[in-house]
């Protein structure tokens, strides 16, 4: 317990790449939280995280919360005979030893009632709640509208 | 004389050219009936007219000629169109110079938000080379109905909407043939030799 401590430490003492934060509640651990910037405020924005089960039950991802967004949702982008729609999620399962990714074209959160446009280098707080490990706040940075990710690899993670 | 006789010339190639014209409208709407109800038509038999992102007017004649890469979207969607816009910025960047001629476009099944200058607001975060299409519910509905693309308004709760849309990209040759559908996700390897076909 003291060495993750330790290693968590430095690892905020680190010079973070951007979107490269990593957060933990429980057994959970969750990092590259990002979204990318939006043209103006009316258009809905998008979140993506990565989470890793490292305990012995499975959990779910089952909502999210922001002060960005009035709206915050979970979706998943389903193409079905090429045809794509975006059903809400009721809950992003989580099972144990696997990463679940939210991520371009897959599971997304989508926050809808924007406060402000979201501009390349903001970060703001997203709340995740899970069934079992409760709820973590995270930082999301935000990408540029182009961005396939986070660029982690100088993080030393 | 001369001249009466250059009318009379005149008036008579132009009536052959007006019959031509209506013999070629009954052939293609025959053959629009006869068309395959899954594949896209031929650019070249397509029948609708949109505007640009810059405000100006673009027809299916317009491209025969020009290899072309359509798809179809909208610019309030979060994940699906960044996400394939970002595709073809990149496959566009691969191809470089050779994409030129291509003719790449958005159109809009959101014709009700994405204004011209919606369009233009978004398609200016992408390759220069990709045109945003919209016009009035009709026109978009017959261009969706001749790439046999379908879409559907989907309401929210809270009384706003979204759009299921066709996520695939077609691809034409220059003559205005259907030449083959990108599907989404697929693998950018098999997807930058298929743009490659069509501009030879």
């Amino acid at each position: 317990m003291k060495s993750l401590f330790l290693s968590t430490a430095l690892l905020l003492a680190a010079p973070a790449a951007f979107a490269c934060g990593t957060f933990t509640v429980g057994d959970l651990t969750i990092e590259h939280a990002w979204s990318k910037a939006t043209i103006g405020a009316d258009r809905p924005a998008v979140f993506y995280v990565e989470i890793t089960n490292g305990g012995s039950t499975d959990d779910a991802l089952i909502g999210i919360t922001t002060p960005a967004a009035t709206m915050p949702m979970l979706h998943e982008t389903v193409v079905t005979d090429g045809i794509a729609s975006m059903p809400h999620a009721m809950s992003i399962p989580v099972p144990v030893g696997e990463t679940v990714a939210l991520s371009p074209g897959a599971y997304h959160g989508m926050l809808m009632g924007l406060a402000t446009a979201l501009k390349e280098g903001d970060r703001f707080p997203v709340t995740l709640t899970f069934e079992n490990a409760g709820d973590v706040t995270v930082d999301a940075d935000v990408l540029s509208l182009r961005a396939e990710g986070p660029d982690c690899s100088d993080a030393g993670q | 004389m001369q001249r009466r006789r250059a009318v009379i010339l005149g008036l008579g190639a132009t009536g052959a050219a007006v019959a031509f014209m209506l013999g070629v409208g009954a052939w293609r709407t025959r053959d629009r009936q006869r068309g395959n109800a899954l594949l896209p038509l031929p650019v070249g038999d397509m029948d609708w007219d949109l505007t640009d992102h810059r405000g100006q007017p673009v027809r299916p004649l317009d491209w025969v000629g020009r290899p072309v890469m359509a798809f179809f979207g909208f610019t309030w969607c979060p994940d699906v169109c960044p996400t394939t816009l970002n595709d073809i910025s990149l496959w566009l960047e691969e191809l470089g110079p050779d994409a030129d001629r291509l003719v790449v476009a958005l159109i809009t099944v959101d014709p009700d938000r994405d204004t011209p200058e919606a369009l233009a607001d978004y398609v200016s975060n992408f390759d220069p080379r990709i045109i945003g299409l919209t016009g009035s519910a009709e026109q978009v509905e017959k261009a969706a109905a001749d790439f046999r693309v379908k879409y559907a308004r989907v309401p929210r709760d809270d009384g706003d909407y979204t759009m299921d849309h066709t996520a695939g990209v077609f691809l034409f040759h220059p003559d205005g043939r259907f030449a083959s559908i990108i599907d989404f996700h697929e693998d950018r390897r098999f997807a930058v030799p298929k743009i490659r076909r069509t501009l030879s």
